[in-house]
């Protein structure tokens, strides 16, 4: 029995997403079907969460299934993240028209989430290469969903041709590797990578390249505004958290266990692309009026500074970005909740929009207060311990001149986080009577924006057990 | 366990924030009330520190520890020195007559004050802070609520500009100087972010030379240093006028005494290698700052640049690294940001009633106002260093300090005295006395009890202040020897 | 009752800010009430002076009465005051003319109540700077004078008059002469302000006594200050701050040709302002002179008497012959206490110059006397004038003539007082004059020469001034109808009356002064 802890998340997940296909056709097609569905997956998402805390913690570090999976707490950790977010997503589905009717977007979720779980723990290159795909494929369906709207139409056309396109490119790579060590155990590839040469180089690229684009980084970034902008924004939302964290996970595993020493000389490189995906990120995100787009662009600066904590290649460093994408995915998630029920309220994601947002209603006012400071890193929310954590490590590692490149950084998104409140409490609506359009969330969004904002909070004060998790999962890379 | 003041101090505004929010947008009324409650609690907290404060034994008091994550050597670390206590009284005072001042407020009330409070937290947690992450975190809370406060309340033809140039300006100042202070925690050894720790670490003179640079400038644009000081005067006119009493009255003191803590404590090599230049941009602010505030036909500009010129009195003490400079400097901070709130209530109160801050068009204020004339008089004699008054108790010390640092620093410095008598009076003339214009007449409604109150409270302080300096002096004066010991020991 | 005799000083001191609290909760309506208060309160401390001349002894050497207490201990300044001859004199004098100037401050309506404090504050700094011991302290009350009578001639002085200042802008006369007066002295006193500091930096204290004993003890050419690697050694200091005494004080007095200020704010403030800016607030600067520059400067001040001496002559003689040009009685008046100070200044100039001699004794009590009796004299002048414009309106001497029959005691009062102004022997004027002269005659031969030609022109001006109020075709247009001149009123007589008596008892029977005066004279420069 024990034997099936280390997967026991992802069975679970299999086991709601059956329950869920098997319980769809006998719900009615009425309102209650919608709520009943997103109760369903919540509470199975929560039963998973607390059944996998209580039973199926990980020890010392081994390797499972014949060596397929590793059952660490870098994994588990990250799989926690994933779970959640799909939780958190799942709520957000409801208030979501077109995805709440539809049983498949919910099995959808899940099983790209099943997917991310096996990219989490994955120590194989087959297995990884399979997860990837796992995680993929659901979500550019998901992105596609509203198949009346040309704009996720083409979102998802644009994700799955950029996806199968860097896929490609990432099997290649693995293929390379395969032939050159003799192994697809990543753990055993990384006795072969000893030697710096034309080979292991070309091998690092490919697989950074395939890599990048699951975390949007320069110059893999391009798919990013595009498919965030169509896609439903609930499934934004999760693709540029738990996704992105997803492909972090495999970043730091591949870099730490196969690539250690490319790792330590490709440094430098590492270091000008997140330097100038923070750049780009920020500075496009300036000129954005559309507030998907903004934040996709925004998505993409965050990315780059995740990385530096990558590059500082240490425990610190790795523990740093750990916590940061927990920051990242609650932020997120929360900034895309807002999006969701203001995009419903008024049928449009433009700026102006959230003209007189505070007086509409202003419990989400503040919720987006808290969303943007925190992406911002404004104490006393998440952001801002985990900006500030990685600067720590980067310089730790002498990276002075990146941690510099990423507080100026920092100083362009606050003036766009700015920007957008001040749309939401300075200015008013064309005729003034804010009063008499108010904007109602529904309960399931609230207990969604209510847990966001908390972790957030919470994630900005009492940080010290949330980051002592993320070492801990850090302590497993070396 | 002795009852933990400072932490409730800092954490009162930030809980009552919370509490103000779960009211409801039209119970404006018990929002009001609530907010002066609180307001006064932390008030009557922070004089009951201040009186405890055993001046004899000096050091840090009513230390609080509180372990927060030892992997990073971080703790919730809170202390008062002799000068952060007459610092934590000011925000106190400033707080409650901003709330008082603020009470006519009609649109949003609840978020105002929750703003305002946020930023108070920010404010008293800085002054407090003994552990250099919670340092900067409360410092950064102290900087983004002005954006809102200013951009939402402001002055409607320039809120928005001068809100962004501010918030991003202070940003760029904080992070430059977080740079400098991460470096020193990698380089310290000691692996903890503790300032009483970090204080005894010796730092390579190199080391100390190339980053005290940033480290004190970083914190010094919120002080109002020059060449950074330009965020100040639009940032204090854009502002409601509770805001701006924070602003100037307090949030600059902030940047100076962070400069100070950081800068100056923890890297004294580095303080005693770069004193000239900060007396140079220092003299600067003073000169040129009362220069500029003597053009200005906006009322508020004037006291915009009026600040600029004593912060530079601040900083002026702060570098000269003698004890009279930094005892000056210390009581200057307190006399300054009493003296300044005042006049930036007083405006307030012209402004709502005349809807103009241009002084040629203002005129004969004395008669509806006769209160506000009184306080923007003793303001103005402050401002001049009129012996008598808390102005006087603050710039003797610190003409002393430079004087025996560069004496020809201190001519030129001397100098501002003239300039702002000259300007300082001349406005007082146009506004208050004089005939009143016609437009005016029988539009000017007397002052309410609680800006009477505000204004009596602060009139009092600088002349208590100036006529008894054994009132805040021997506690400046424990913080300093303090300092001191840091400066000669290295 | 031992309480009061340890702290008759502090009493003196601190009672009219006292008054000022207790005027302060008075009504602002109950004008009679706001006058007799502060003219009663305000009596207090001239009674607690008579006690304190009687109780002083003038033979002894050093300050009497002393009180010291802690007050700015990090900058080692303490509240320290005393009494010797020279301030007990300054201090009779402010505390006599005090009470007279608010006496006759009863015709004032307009926010009487701020006036009246306006005054009473003012009359502590004045006290304040003849009894401080310690030099910040001294600064402290110096600075803490201005503001009143900023005030007072700025909201309460002469509405009529406009002046063009630079632009073409328009601004009234009394807004301009309170400005100037502020920020002129202001600039002096910052000289004064960077002195005292120096002072401080070099000996680390600021007791004046302290600072009498250790002048000489410091190296000279020892360094203590630095600038950029020059170092400004304990001499170069000791004459930089020299020259700012001289400075701040030459403007206060005010010396030729730092005297600019000193016409448009006379004129402008109202009378009881002008009384005692005449009266008092100029013997500060000579006070200062006294007390500070001469006892720890006696080289300096020797090497310099000569130009000293040639300043005070140029104010004694422009002075007479600038009164001599004016249209304005008031301003008339002002120039004459240009003239007279004058005289304090070359009695001064001829002490430095031959000090410790009798000629520096004999000038120096000439040079006092000329403060008190200045005092009395202008204060009566201006008071007068004063008397004359609230009934008239103006105060050009063409638009009077002749008036001595419709107003004869007002006349009488006049002549008397003028010829005080004048130096007539048997009144005051004429004891100080004449001490001054001998004194410096021996000293500074050239300069009182020039001096007498001035003293001939004073009576020029001065006779010029009664004439053309008084002799002369009288000018119908007060003689009847509604601008009929009334007599000066019992009020106003008891204005005049103590100044007169004194006037008159000086110019007889000076020995009761000058005894104080002289011992206090022969031990300040041994």
């Amino acid at each position: 029995m024990s034997a099936i802890f280390p997967i026991l998340p992802e069975v679970l997940l299999i086991s709601l997403a059956v329950i869920i296909l098997v319980v769809d056709p006998f719900l009615n097609k009425n309102a209650n079907r919608r709520s009943f569905l997103g109760i369903l997956t919540g509470c199975g998402l929560i039963i998973i969460i607390l059944t996998s805390l209580w039973f199926a913690r990980p020890g010392e570090p081994i390797l499972v299934f014949g060596g397929m999976l590793r059952f660490d707490w870098l994994g588990f950790l990250f799989k926690m993240f994933f779970v959640f977010a799909a939780l958190v997503t799942a709520f957000f589905f409801v208030d979501t028209e077109k995805l709440n009717q539809r049983a498949e977007a919910y099995v959808l979720l899940l099983a790209a989430t099943i997917g991310m779980c096996l990219m989490a723990s994955a120590s194989d290159l087959v297995m990884l290469y399979l997860a990837i795909e796992t995680t993929s494929i659901p979500l550019y369906i998901l992105a596609g969903f509203l198949t009346g709207d040309d704009k996720s139409s083409e979102s998802g056309f644009k994700y799955l041709l950029f996806g199968a396109l860097t896929s490609a490119v990432l099997l290649y790579g693995f293929s390379l590797a395969y032939g050159f060590a003799g192994t697809t155990n990543l753990y055993e590839l990384g006795t072969s990578f000893k030697k710096f040469n034309l080979l292991t180089v070309g091998i690092t690229f490919l697989v950074l390249a395939g890599l990048a684009f699951k975390v949007s980084l320069f110059p893999f970034h391009f798919w990013a505004p595009d498919v965030y902008e169509g896609a439903p924004t609930p499934v934004a939302g999760f693709l540029s958290t738990a996704s992105k964290a997803a492909g972090f996970v495999v970043i730091m595993r591949l870099f730490t266990a196969v690539l250690p020493i490319v790792s330590a000389d490709m440094g430098m490189i590492l270091a000008i692309l997140a330097a100038l995906t923070m750049t780009i990120g920020n500075l496009i995100a300036l000129a954005q009026r559309n507030i998907k787009r903004l934040l996709a662009y925004s998505s993409i600066a965050h990315a780059g500074y995740a990385m530096i904590g990558v590059v500082a290649y240490s425990q610190l460093g790795f523990a740093s970005v750990g916590f940061y994408l927990l920051a990242y995915i609650l932020t997120n998630l929360l900034a895309f909740g807002i999006i969701n029920i203001v995009g419903s309220a008024t049928n449009s994601d433009d700026l102006v929009a959230y003209n007189g947002l505070s007086r509409r209603n202003a419990t989400l006012a503040l919720a987006a207060l808290v969303a943007f400071l925190s992406l911002a890193g404004m104490p006393p929310f998440g952001g801002f311990v985990a900006k500030f954590f990685v600067f720590t490590a980067a310089i730790q590692s002498g990276w002075i001149w990146l941690a510099v490149a990423g507080v100026l950084n920092s100083i362009f998104g606050l003036y766009y986080y700015l920007n957008i409140l001040k749309y939401i409490y300075l200015y008013r609506m064309e005729n003034e009577e804010e009063e008499k359009h108010p904007i109602q969330i529904s309960r399931f969004a609230t207990i969604g924006l209510v847990v966001l904002v908390i972790g957030i909070i919470l994630l900005g004060t009492l940080f010290g057990p949330w980051f002592g998790f993320a070492n801990q999962a850090a302590l497993n890379l070396f | 366990m002795q009852f933990p003041f400072l932490s409730v101090i800092v954490f009162i505004p930030m809980v009552s924030a919370l509490v103000l929010l779960l009211f409801k947008p039209e119970q404006k009324k018990a929002i009001r009330i609530t907010a002066l409650t609180a307001a006064l609690l932390a008030l009557a907290l922070s004089i009951w520190v201040y009186f405890a404060y055993d001046k004899a034994a000096a050091g840090y008091q009513f230390i609080e520890k509180y372990t927060w994550m030892p992997l990073m050597g971080i703790s919730l670390h809170f202390g008062v020195d002799g000068l952060s206590v007459p610092l934590v009284l000011l925000t106190g005072i400033v707080m409650v007559t901003g709330v008082m001042i603020s009470w006519g407020i009609e649109d949003r009330p609840r978020e105002f004050f929750a703003f305002l409070f946020l930023l108070a937290s920010g404010v008293f947690g800085v002054f407090v802070s003994l552990d250099l992450f919670m340092l900067f975190f409360f410092y950064e809370i102290a900087v983004f609520p002005m954006f809102l406060l200013i951009v939402i309340w402001g002055w409607i033809k320039t809120r928005e500009y001068a809100a962004m140039k501010l918030t991003l300006y202070l940003f760029i100042g904080s992070v430059i100087s977080l740079i400098g202070a991460l470096v020193m925690f990698w380089t310290s050894g000691a692996h903890t972010f503790d300032m009483l720790i970090l204080e005894t670490v010796k730092f390579s003179p190199v080391f100390q030379k190339i980053w005290f640079l940033p480290v004190f400038l970083g914190f010094a644009i919120l002080g109002g240093i020059f060449p950074f000081h330009n965020w100040s005067p639009d940032g204090h006119v854009a502002a409601p006028t509770a805001v701006s009493m924070f602003h100037a009255g307090v949030l600059m003191k902030l940047g100076a005494f962070a400069a100070l803590r950081v800068g100056i404590m923890l890297l004294p090599e580095g303080a005693k290698f770069w004193s000239p230049l900060i007396m140079g941009l220092a003299l600067v602010n003073i000169v040129y700052g009362a220069f500029i505030a003597s053009v200005q036909t906006d009322f508020k500009y004037v006291i915009g640049f009026s600040s600029v010129s004593h912060m530079g009195l601040v900083m002026m003490g702060f570098a000269t690294l003698k004890p009279e400079g930094l005892i000056g400097a210390g009581v200057q901070m307190f006399s300054h940001g009493v003296m300044t709130a005042l006049f930036f209530a007083a405006v307030g109160m012209v402004y709502d009633r005349a809807h103009t801050r241009d002084i040629p068009k203002l005129g004969g204020m004395i008669k509806p106002l006769p209160m506000v004339a009184i306080g923007v008089i003793i303001g103005s004699l402050v401002s001049m260093g009129m012996p008598g008054f808390s102005g006087f108790v603050a710039e003797f010390p610190i003409f002393m300090g430079i004087w025996k640092t560069q004496w020809m620093v201190a001519v030129l410095a001397a100098i501002s005295i003239v300039v702002t008598a000259s300007y300082v009076l001349l406005v007082v003339r146009r506004v208050f006395f004089g005939k009143m214009p016609a437009e005016f007449e029988g539009h000017i409604s007397p002052i309410n009890v609680l800006d009477k109150i505000s204004l009596i409270l602060l009139m009092g302080l600088m002349v208590g202040i100036g006529v008894f300096p054994a009132l805040m002096v021997p506690w400046v004066q424990s913080g300093v020897q303090h300092v001191l010991t840091l400066l000669g020991g290295v | 009752m031992e309480f009061l005799s340890s702290h008759l000083l502090t009493l003196i001191l601190f009672f009219p800010v006292l008054s000022a609290v207790i005027v302060f909760c008075l009504p602002k309506e109950s004008l009679k009430a706001i006058r007799w208060t502060a003219f009663s309160a305000s009596l207090v401390p001239f009674i607690l002076t008579i006690i304190l001349w009687l109780q002083f002894k003038s033979g002894q050497p050093g300050f009497q009465f002393e009180n010291q207490y802690t007050w700015y201990a990090a900058l080692h300044s303490t509240y320290h005051v005393g009494v010797d001859g020279l301030s007990l004199t300054m201090v009779l004098l402010t505390t006599l003319l005090t009470p007279l100037a608010l006496l006759a401050s009863f015709n004032i309506a307009d926010r009487a109540k701020a006036y009246f404090m306006l005054f009473l504050f003012l009359e502590t700094g004045m006290l304040g700077v003849f009894m401080s011991l310690d030099l910040l302290l001294f600064f402290v009350f110096w600075e803490i004078g201005l503001v009143p009578m900023y005030f007072l001639i700025n909201q309460w002085g002469s509405e009529k008059g406009e002046r063009t200042i630079w632009k073409g802008i328009k601004v009234q006369s009394r807004n301009y002469a309170s400005l100037k007066f502020i920020i002129y002295t202001m600039a002096g006193s910052l000289g004064l302000l960077l002195a005292i500091q120096l002072l401080g930096v070099l000996f680390n204290t600021y007791d004046l006594q302290s600072l009498y004993a250790n002048w000489k003890a410091l190296e000279p050419s020892s360094g203590l200050l630095h600038f950029f690697g020059r170092v400004l050694t304990v001499s170069t200091v000791k004459t930089i701050a020299f020259w700012a005494f001289v400075i701040s004080f030459a403007i206060k007095v005010p010396i030729w040709p730092f005297h600019t200020w000193l016409p448009d704010a006379h004129t402008e403030a109202p009378t009881a302002g002008s009384m005692i800016l005449a009266g008092v607030l100029l013997k500060l600067g000579a006070y200062g002179f006294l007390r500070l520059v001469l006892p720890l400067y006696p080289m300096e001040s020797a090497k310099f008497a000569g130009w000293l001496a040639f300043l005070a002559v140029m104010a004694i003689v422009f002075g007479a012959f600038a009164a001599f040009g004016q249209k304005d009685f008031k301003r008339l008046v002002a120039y004459s206490s240009v003239n007279h100070m004058g005289f304090v200044v070359l009695g001064i100039a001829a002490a430095a110059k031959a000090a410790g001699t009798l000629n520096a004794t004999i000038s120096l009590n000439g040079a006092v006397l000329q403060m008190f009796n200045h005092g009395l004299s202008a204060a009566g002048m201006f008071f007068l004038v004063g008397v004359l414009y609230e009934r008239t309106h103006t105060r050009n001497l063409d638009d009077f003539g002749g008036l001595f029959p419709l107003v004869p005691i007002y006349g009488g009062i006049l002549i008397f007082t003028s010829m005080a102004s004048l130096g007539l022997p048997g009144l005051n004027g004429f004891v100080s004059e004449f001490l001054i002269v001998r004194g410096s005659w021996p000293v500074l031969t050239v300069s009182t020469a020039l001096a007498m030609l001035g003293l001939l022109f004073t009576g020029a001006y001065i006779l010029k001034g009664i004439k053309s109020v008084l002799h002369g075709p009288m000018n119908e247009h007060w003689s009847k109808g509604v601008h009929k001149l009334t007599e000066i009123n019992l009020r106003e007589i008891i204005v005049m009356a103590p100044l007169m008596i004194l006037i008159l008892v000086i110019g007889i029977f000076p020995a009761w002064m000058l005894d104080v005066i002289n011992k206090a004279m022969m031990m300040i420069y041994k």
